[in-house]
């Protein structure tokens, strides 16, 4: 009897238990599900988005794009060119504090602009412009040029990896070859609760309410950084699915970049909203110093071989999210050029067979390297090696994580004389990065100095850097704009697979205000 | 006693150097680089090297082991280097969530599993000893990521008893605590808790065949005590040495199951590590890990003694 008293009273126990559970986040917090977990936290490091996501929440920009692609004064108050239009003088606005009570000086602006630039391809261009950067007094900095740039305040305002954040001064004129030491100090609407985080499970940012937002409503990266909760936390779920049912049930409030084959299930949820967060220029690359793809017939082969349609059918599958677009530099962008995009806008496996075989290609082994935890681009691999094998060419397809490709792609030699030497890989880039070729490496046509392929054209070079002083919508941009995408499609750097939708899905019931960025910032949100 | 768990401690200690040199080279012959994943995707070769250079991941490889082992003597692990932050930190973040799962799953499956296989052997041959069986073999053939799913699905997405997701730690309270760990512990228990009741049945069938037990049942004892405690004494020690040898099974299957609830627990740490190749966490983890499994297999050695008295050290 007393036994059974004992078990009912734990069974009563248990089920109490069960029925009290209740997993909702307190009010003032979000919790977000983001695309990757924050392990850098040094933006001038390391060009991982994620830690560029944790920039924008911890830091501050001199400018900022807003929602019409144009950049903004930020920190910026006020600030004039001079009439020869080499000497330009900026004035930091008042209110700016460190995350330490500390005011935000010129010297730690010319600071973090130094180390900014050491990496990063639009600040490399403006420093090689750059006569000297010296601070005034705190609050006003001038920058000299050798000649005049005309994209010296866009570098400035530069939204996607290295985002030229502003660091304090002591962590600023610290080296790149490792993270800054120290604290994670900002100037921005959130501070970083470092004793909370886990590496790879849990980061928390917590409102700056010192923070002074500029006075003009939110404009995408620009405008009034107002912040309306008191913490956000980034949640890591390894798990698509449990991270869906997880904002199913209301323990998260945002996923940042929920993968494809669960957007079917939150549109169909009632409480779920979506939006696109980004648009991804699909792209494969070849090796420019390898044999085939170093003679351009062969680069050429590729472009006709490839239809738009297919891939993305393969990648995407659902034609709402995604489009085809014959332009390296983005459709529907400010640089929208189809000029010299014939052979990529219409597939012929015939001719690409022919010039396959001008181009001296006897039947040696292709590889192309597949990253299967990248579906993706794993699917842009299987689509490439099975139109190559239309053509006749023995394809050897090399499956392989994702940390493997990134070691072996910076190999120059080819497979034949090294193992992990590789002839085709596949990647993408975010739109900011595709309409701004100046800072965008994937389009480099620099030769040794370029990305990985290693494409090589002077032409193109030359006309992008006459392009950077041409005033956007003047006739000669224009003719300019025209001459660089030529030049782009006869080098044929990479081949554009068309552009694919990406999302964020948030609960609508809860979170409102959200502005579509990129990379998600989360001023301006409202929680419920 | 004192005797042999020394002899044992001290015996673990060149089976632990091959671990940390076979790990040391192995990590670090296996593809991929470290510098070119923290660079990021849009870096240029020169910053990756820069990376690399800073990082140390330049100098000979002997070098780099000497620095390593250097560092261990002193009880220093080194730093992810990813985060900067000391592996020992990291990893002490992440044994919480890992130390609640693997306790809840052994109580949990040790409390279920032998009085089911007990069940089992005594009835040999009935319809409960097929259901235990079978329960056993589906429970050991069933993926681990498959039944989380099933489970989140039933219990948090339906019925909305438990959360989906998450850990919480006893020290924010018990209530959200268990709650965070029911799921889990299911998922993972039931695979650890088929293996154990197909050995315990085996166990306790070939004991019960004994005359001893044949002379406890002509005396009249009854059948609890002649199961639990002549049958299950004597059965144990097949018993004890599968929970020990399952340890390994926990390890694995602590992975799958701490990604597919989200737990910030060792088994997720590791795989983090692999794919971004943190060298120093891989080789932090894997050292815990051999060293508790080294632990572990001499308490359960050290536990036959109070099952079988004959059995002294």
């Amino acid at each position: 009897m007393k036994r059974r008293a004992v078990f009912a009273m734990l069974a009563c126990l248990l089920v109490g238990m069960l029925l009290a559970y209740s997993g909702r986040a307190a009010a003032q917090t979000v919790r977000a599900v983001m695309q990757a977990e924050v392990t850098y936290l040094d933006p001038h490091w390391t060009t991982a988005d994620i830690t560029q996501v944790h920039g924008y929440l911890v830091y501050d920009t001199l400018f900022a794009m807003d929602e019409h692609g144009n950049p903004q004064p930020q920190m910026v108050d006020t600030y004039r060119l001079s009439a020869d239009r080499l000497i330009y003088t900026f004035t930091l606005r008042d209110g700016l504090k460190w995350h330490d009570g500390k005011p935000v000086r010129s010297a730690d602006v010319v600071a973090s602009l130094k180390r900014w630039a050491v990496n990063d391809a639009a600040g490399q261009k403006l420093m090689a412009r750059t006569a000297s950067l010296e601070a005034v007094n705190d609050k006003t900095f001038v920058l000299k040029l050798k000649e005049p740039y005309g994209l010296t305040i866009r570098a400035l305002g530069k939204e996607y990896s290295y985002v030229p954040f502003i660091l304090p001064e002591r962590q600023a004129v610290q080296g790149l070859s490792k993270p800054f030491e120290g604290e994670v100090i900002g100037s921005g609407p959130f501070m970083f609760a470092a004793n909370e985080w886990v590496p790879g499970a849990k980061s928390v940012y917590v409102k700056f309410k010192d923070y002074v937002p500029r006075k003009e409503p939110a404009s995408y990266y620009a405008g009034g950084k107002r912040v309306n909760v008191e913490r956000v936390e980034f949640l890591v779920i390894p798990d698509q699915s449990t991270a869906v049912a997880a904002l199913d049930k209301g323990e998260v409030d945002f996923l940042d970049r929920p993968q494809m084959d669960q957007w079917p299930l939150l549109r169909k949820n009632a409480n779920v909203g979506m939006y696109r967060a980004d648009i991804s220029q699909m792209q494969l690359h070849p090796n420019h110093l390898v044999p085939p793809f170093n003679n351009v017939k062969a680069r050429q082969a590729l472009m006709l071989m490839v239809n738009q349609q297919d891939y993305l059918r393969a990648i995407i599958g659902d034609p709402a999210n995604w489009r085809t677009c014959y332009s390296f530099l983005g459709c529907k962008g400010w640089l929208e050029t189809e000029a010299g995009a014939d052979l990529l806008k219409k597939q012929d496996l015939e001719k690409a067979k022919q010039l396959l075989a001008e181009a001296g290609y006897k039947g040696e082994k292709i590889v192309v390297m597949a990253p299967s935890d990248r579906p993706t681009y794993n699917a842009a691999a299987m689509t490439t090696a099975a139109m190559l094998r239309k053509l006749g060419v023995n394809v050897d397809l090399q499956a392989m994580d994702w940390g493997t490709l990134t070691s072996r792609r910076p190999i120059k030699d080819p497979p034949s004389k090294n193992p992990a030497g590789w002839h085709i890989f596949h990647t993408a880039t975010g739109y900011a990065g595709i309409k701004d070729p100046w800072g965008h490496a994937n389009v480099s046509t620099a030769c040794d100095k370029a990305w990985f392929g290693w494409p090589c054209s002077p032409r193109a070079s030359k006309a992008l850097e006459e392009l950077g002083d041409l005033n956007p919508g003047t006739e000669a941009f224009k003719k300019t704009l025209t001459e660089y995408h030529t030049a782009l499609m006869e080098n044929i750097p990479y081949v554009p697979l068309g552009e694919t939708f990406l999302y964020a899905a948030y609960r609508k019931d809860r979170l409102s205000n959200i502005i579509e960025t990129p990379h998600t910032v989360f001023w301006n949100l409202v929680k419920k | 006693m004192l005797a042999y768990i020394l002899r044992r401690i001290l015996a673990t200690l060149p089976v632990m150097g091959i671990v940390v040199v076979f790990v040391f080279l192995l990590v670090r012959i296996a593809p991929g680089d470290p510098a070119a994943i923290i660079a990021g995707d849009y870096a240029t070769p020169e910053t990756i090297q820069k990376i690399r250079v800073g990082l140390g991941l330049d100098k000979p490889i002997h070098i780099q082991f000497q620095i390593y082992v250097m560092n261990l003597i002193r009880g220093d692990l080194g730093r992810s280097l990813h985060s900067q932050l000391p592996v020992r930190q990291l990893i002490q973040q992440r044994l919480e969530p890992t130390a609640a799962l693997a306790v809840s799953t052994l109580t949990f499956a040790v409390c279920l599993a032998i009085p089911l296989g007990i069940l089992a052997a005594w009835k040999a041959g009935s319809f409960i000893d097929r259901a235990v069986m079978v329960f056993a073999v589906g429970g050991f053939s069933i993926p681990a990521f498959w039944l989380g799913f099933l489970l989140i699905y039933t219990f948090s997405v339906k019925l909305d008893l438990l959360p989906v997701q998450g850990y919480v730690s006893f020290r924010q309270g018990f209530l959200p605590f268990i709650q965070h760990l029911i799921l889990p512990t299911l998922t993972l228990g039931l695979i650890y808790m088929a293996l154990l009741a197909r050995i315990a049945r085996a166990s306790v069938l070939e004991v019960l065949q004994s005359d001893y037990i044949r002379t406890a049942n002509a005396k009249g004892v009854r059948p609890i005590s002649v199961l639990f405690v002549h049958a299950l004494k004597n059965a144990a020690v097949p018993v004890v040495t599968t929970i020990g040898v399952g340890f390994a099974l926990l390890i694995g299957g602590v992975v799958i199951t701490e990604s597919v609830f989200a737990l910030p627990g060792l088994g997720r740490l590791t795989v983090d590590a692999v794919l971004q190749r943190d060298y120093s966490i891989i080789q932090g983890v894997t050292l815990i890990f051999s060293f508790v499994y080294a632990l572990v297999n001499l308490l359960v050695d050290l536990s036959y003694t109070l099952f079988d008295p004959r059995i002294r050290y």
